[in-house]
């Protein structure tokens, strides 16, 4: 037919081929000297990508584990632990009123970019973000609405009156920051990650500020994508989006300890099984919240399961708005009996994991015996729902999927036994399932089309605010009540400044609650993080607040 | 149209060209001579069988949390066999031998749902196509055709991304609608290739009505080549389903006992217990295995050229 | 041949406008409308009025048509929700993991695909021949993404001899060129770095092989008992050739034509398939861009990969055409 054109190829082939085999021969023979770098490269499967890298825009877990290793905080949380310690501030003072606090600044600190920090370093920090323009900008700054309530023009989701008032450097090494009003959750939200310190010159030079949005989509600036630089033990280096993989270098001039390996890469690895299938092949040493049902296989395999103070609470919301029924206590109160949260906790929960009767975990102050209990009781929980005349009560229960959370390992599954217990108890069970990230925090907590709901909170530092104060302090779509004695009680608690007042505020706040019953606590559960057996110095926090650089591989 | 429609439409032309209820007795006395066939069949009706009664027969409620087993379970430990439940629990403290039975029933429920649909809908086009022909004819053709040769899977994708919530409706209709192209290209070709077949000529020379012509003598010839169809399609629509479930594109129900959903939900639990994945992956595969094998080969044995 | 391939580049055109008006219409159909769904769930009224407006919503559909085609045309086809990247530099940097692991399935898939169906045909009935009849029909019924679990599970997890996922170490501090990992190493002289990606292969293009070779030995083997029958051969054979002569220089050839277009067919399905193997083996692909996309009901990427993906169609198609016109000459004619 064709035969000097099949011969052709033929030849073709033969080259193609011989080709290929001295590829694959060369390529066993020469392996590149990279002995060193296995033990100098500390590489962290993460579970998904960051926003962006500027820690006062963003507001998850994934964003803030590499920020933590690139930025310092005023003070900051002692590892493992949930109580404060210096870190850019060696000692910080509040006014009698708690209306004003004087930072005295760590010396000799540098910027990675090698501009010295000092006061006015953190007043410009401070200002840049009570200062901070437009609506797209604000609406990214979560922690900080949270925490100051307000800016200097409200544009975004923030409608309070800002708590900042002003900073002042008194001299190179003091600074002090003046609040309109006195908040309990100072000093310890000095030590939020997103209220690290940036180098001014940085933020300038990269025009940190211009953040712009297209619906669901936000566009940073150059700082939040390619030029972080805070005082951390490590360096940004680059986040390459077509592997996934996040490259952090040691900070030789880091003003503490220095950090144990050269490098720091975060490898994103979506699927849990990858995770953990990498971490068996050593292409990753560590990876954090395995799935519970992991731990043991994990620890068989001579992998360190690290496991952290439970220090979270996953609840089952209820929203009075759309229901009227749901407004009658009797109705709330038969969902809380209703629930076998015992059964939950040991069922889908790790080892440690507890039956919750508030909304804060026991090693909280303001955690409290007091609260009014209503243990399993699905025989009550008929009766009175039967006196409420709402008998075969129809509930849409919103339940998030293509997520795991510290507090909720496989929310799927619990919603599941969450509506099999209110069947039992006479209730008629709709589960309405959205992607965690495709519309379902947005329904839940801004939109409220939901009855009851599955969602959890990891307590960001030591306080009782953090927690109640979050879910009851004001009126939200999320719950949709209107309680005046409640939201008063924590704004009460919220304005004490002295510990000890402050926690007995709090459990008051939270006896109130109990009796209301504007939702109901599940289980606080304690998440864990795992590395290889050669991995050592990693202090698993009860904040997930873990930092790196005092790891090192054996 | 091109080369790469021809290879993918070939198979279904070849088919439709096949057929007709005179030759069904002699099609029937091949299969009963070719062991693949018997097997497929044997396959085939067990699994059918299993689906009906499977209910019936299920020891436990599949879909009850049962106190004996939920009493050892914990997320790292799932209880193994132990007396009133032969295969011990499921991660939800189900009985797990149940609901692999039960399984059968909702995994044919999604496949058999699918192929039904897909098999209506693309007849009444091919059907719509056949009788009419000229411009009707080239204008459904060529959208089939492209709908066709669109990889079947990225097509149930975008159908089952447009329902804001998945459900098991969403599954059965994003698979049969890759189904659909196939059975209107079958059943025109069909159609087509008996126009010119002496019956068809007879009956139109005495002036039978074209009404008449279509549904008495046309479809019920066409029949053949479109079970043949079906129950290839049955293998590829339980399939596809477990891939839309993997995706998360899937029935949110999950409890449900379907196969598809019980292997993709028991992926992270290969170190737990392993069976958990393993057996409805298992009866997936045989299933299919015998759908494939019935379908070939009342395929081969209504093929023309095989006959003697 | 230059008209042949003039001739059917325009006849793809039509083709391509059909698709375009299937994704246009899937477009309207999403939850939340159009603009809706191409903004997520944080769109501010103005957001939408303007992406309204972008779109043409209040004019007349044929009017939104052309704007479509418009922003199709130029490659816009806006900004992924997850990442808020434009969907297009999303699809650039993914695209040659996809191809690099499509290749070397592809490569699979033949290799072994055509000397086995061969093999089978030439020792029709025996055991070898239901070995491999058997073997391409529970190819077929096994779930692809059990299959990848499982060769995950037995040779990365429980053997550990191969890299369950990703598709290079990170620790090598590979240099990279073209995107084409086992390339690069070549091109930069990091032999290390090719063969590392190399490995991490192996495993997602057995899983995604696995189809296409057992749609490959069907065919190469129905296709080799066909040409055997034919008249051709029986004069060869009368002629007096030797077996092998005939078998090389009649039967092989022809029965490879058919073949040619099932790999190209094949070629188009690999993408769709990749989207189950590259989600297990987390290959950072396109596959696996899609698979997150639908986590994350990021519509606008959504959009993008399907209207590429019927552009590789078409683009496939038309190659596989114009191959098979210099393979077969008797076709341009046609």
């Amino acid at each position: 037919m064709l035969p000097q054109r099949v011969a052709r190829l033929r030849r073709l082939a033969l080259i193609g081929l011989a080709g290929a085999l001295a590829v694959a021969m060369s390529a066993c023979a020469s392996e590149r000297g990279s002995g060193n770098s296995a033990t100098d490269t500390f590489v962290f499967g993460a579970a998904g990508a960051p926003k962006n890298f500027d820690p006062i825009f963003n507001d998850d877990g994934e964003s803030f584990r590499p920020a933590r290793q690139m930025f310092d905080t005023l003070v900051t949380y002692k590892a493992g632990t949930t109580q404060l310690e210096g870190a850019l501030a060696t000692a910080w003072t509040p006014s009698a009123d708690g209306k004003s606090w004087t930072f005295a600044l760590r010396q000799g600190v540098k910027f990675h970019d090698g501009t010295p920090f000092d006061a006015a370093a953190v007043c410009f920090n401070f200002d840049r973000w009570y200062n901070m323009k437009g609506a797209a900008a604000q609406s990214q700054m979560i922690y900080y609405g949270d925490v100051f309530e307000g800016f200097a023009k409200n544009e975004g989701d923030a409608t309070g009156e800002p708590v900042y008032k002003s900073c002042e450097a008194k001299d190179d090494h003091t600074a002090v920051v003046n609040l309109n009003t006195a908040k309990g959750a100072f000093p310890d939200a000095f030590g939020l990650t997103s209220l690290s310190i940036s180098s001014p010159d940085a933020l300038k030079k990269y025009n940190a500020d211009a953040v712009t949005q297209s619906g669901d989509s936000f566009a940073y600036p150059a700082y939040a994508t390619d030029h972080p630089t805070g005082t951390g033990p490590y360096k940004f280096e680059s986040f390459d989006k077509t592997n996934n993989t996040i490259t952090l270098v040691r900070n030789d001039d880091y003003w503490g300890e220095k950090a144990k390996t050269a490098k720091l890469i975060f490898k994103i690895i979506p699927d849990e099984n990858a995770r953990k299938q990498e971490l068996a092949a050593g292409t990753i040493d560590g990876y954090d919240f395995p799935n519970p049902a992991d731990y043991s296989s994990l620890q068989n395999s001579g992998d360190k399961v690290l496991i952290r103070p439970a220090f979270n609470i996953l609840y089952l919301g209820i929203n009075q708005k759309n229901n009227p029924k749901l407004t009658d206590v009797r109705v709330r109160q038969a969902i809380e009996y209703a629930i076998n949260r015992d059964q939950l906790a040991k069922n889908k929960l790790p080892t440690g994991a507890y039956a919750q009767d508030q909304f804060l975990p026991n090693n909280v102050p303001g955690y409290t015996q007091s609260v009014q209990k209503f243990g399993y009781d699905p025989a009550k929980a008929k009766q009175l729902l039967a006196d409420a005349g709402a008998t075969g009560l129809t509930l849409n229960f919103y339940v998030p999927t293509e997520v795991t959370r510290p507090y909720m390992p496989n929310p799927v599954d619990i919603g599941a036994a969450v509506a099999d217990d209110l069947k039992a108890a006479g209730f008629t069970v709709n589960v309405v399932q959205e992607p965690w990230n495709g519309g379902y925090k947005d329904d839940v907590q801004k939109a409220g089309k939901q009855d009851i709901h599955l969602l959890g909170w990891t307590g960001d530092y030591a306080d009782a605010g953090n927690f109640i104060g979050t879910f009851f302090g004001r009126q939200k779509a999320e719950f949709g009540f209107n309680n005046p004695q409640i939201f008063s009680a924590i704004s009460n608690a919220d304005a004490q400044v002295n510990p000890a007042d402050k926690a007995k505020a709090y459990e008051q706040a939270g006896v109130l609650i109990s009796q209301y019953v504007p939702a109901v606590p599940l289980t606080s559960s304690p998440p864990a993080i795992v590395v290889k057996s050669n991995v050592n110095g990693l202090t698993p926090s009860p904040l997930t607040d873990e930092r790196f650089y005092t790891v090192s591989k054996g | 149209m091109t080369k790469l429609l021809t290879r993918k439409a070939e198979r279904i032309d070849e088919l439709a060209e096949s057929g007709g209820t005179s030759l069904a007795k002699d099609a029937m006395r091949r299969m009963l001579h070719s062991p693949v066939a018997i097997i497929g069949a044997v396959i085939t009706i067990l699994f059918v069988v299993l689906a009906i009664i499977s209910p019936f027969i299920a020891p436990k409620d599949p879909y009850v949390r049962y106190d004996e087993l939920r009493a050892n379970l914990t997320p790292s430990h799932i209880p193994g066999p132990m007396p009133g439940f032969l295969l011990g629990s499921d991660q939800n403290g189900m009985d797990f031998f149940s609901r692999l039975l039960v399984g059968s029933q909702q995994t044919l429920l999604v496949g058999v749902g699918a192929t039904i649909i897909g098999a209506s809908v693309g007849m009444v086009i091919g059907g719509v196509a056949g009788a009419f022909g000229g411009a009707t004819d080239t204008v459904l053709m060529r959208l089939t055709d492209i709908l066709l040769a669109l990889p079947s899977l990225l097509l149930a994708i975008s159908i089952a991304a447009l329902f804001a919530h998945g459900t098991q409706w969403t599954v059965i209709i994003a698979v049969s609608v890759v189904s659909v192209p196939i059975f209107a290209r079958l059943l025109r070709g069909s159609m087509l290739a008996q126009r010119s077949s002496d019956h068809v000529l007879a009956a139109t020379a005495l002036g039978v009505k074209r009404r008449t012509i279509v549904f008495r003598h046309m479809l019920p010839n066409s029949l053949g080549p479109v079970i043949v169809q079906a129950t290839l399609t049955l293998a590829t629509a339980i399939l596809e389903a477990a891939a839309l479930s993997f995706l998360g594109l899937g029935d949110s129900d999950p409890d449900r006992a379907e196969w598809g959903l019980m292997l993709a939900k028991a992926q992270g639990l290969l170190d737990v217990k392993p069976e958990l994945a393993f057996y409805p992956a298992i009866a997936i595969i045989i299933v299919a295995l015998g759908f494939t094998l019935l379908g070939e080969s009342l395929r081969e044995a209504l093929d023309p050229k095989n006959r003697r | 041949m230059l008209r042949f391939t003039l001739r059917r580049l325009l006849q793809a055109i039509p083709t391509l406008l059909v698709l375009s008006i299937l994704v246009f219409a899937w477009l309207r159909l999403l939850p939340g409308g159009p603009a809706g769904a191409l903004l997520g769930d944080k769109a501010t009224p103005d957001n939408v009025a303007s992406m309204n407006r972008i779109m043409g919503l209040d004019q007349p559909i044929f009017v939104q048509y052309f704007k479509f085609l418009g922003r199709v045309v130029t490659g816009d086809f806006g900004n992924s929700l997850a990442s808020g990247d434009t969907v297009i530099s999303e699809i650039g940097r993914r695209f040659p993991a996809t191809i690099e692991l499509a290749v070397c399935a592809l490569v699979l898939a033949i290799a072994f695909g055509i000397p086995i169906g061969y093999l089978a045909a030439r020792y029709r009935g025996t055991l070898l021949d239901n070995a491999a009849v058997l073997t391409t029909l529970v190819g077929v019924a096994v779930p692809v993404f059990f299959l990848g679990v499982l060769l995950k599970y037995v040779f990365a997890q429980k053997l550990g001899i191969l890299p369950p996922s990703g598709r290079q170490d990170v620790t090598i501090d590979a240099t990279h060129v073209t995107g084409f990992f086992v390339l690069d190493g070549l091109l930069t002289g990091e032999l290390d770095a090719s063969w590392d990606a190399i490995k991490h292969l192996i495993l997602p293009s057995i899983a995604l092989a696995s189809i296409p070779f057992a749609v490959i030995v069907r065919i190469t083997r129905a296709s080799v008992l066909d040409v055997q029958q034919e008249d051709f051969v029986r004069t060869a054979e009368s002629k007096g050739l030797t077996t092998p002569v005939i078998r090389r220089r009649h039967v092989l050839r022809n029965a490879l034509l058919p073949v040619s277009t099932t790999i190209g067919l094949q070629t188009g399905l690999l993408l769709a398939g990749a989207v189950l193997t590259e989600k297990v083996f987390n290959w950072q692909g396109l596959g696996s861009l899609l698979a997150e996309g639908i986590e994350r009901r990021d519509f606008p990427r959504l959009q993008g990969l399907l209207l590429l993906a019927a552009a590789v169609y078409v683009l496939v198609n038309l190659l596989v055409d114009i191959s098979y016109a210099i393979i077969d000459p008797r076709v341009r004619v046609r």
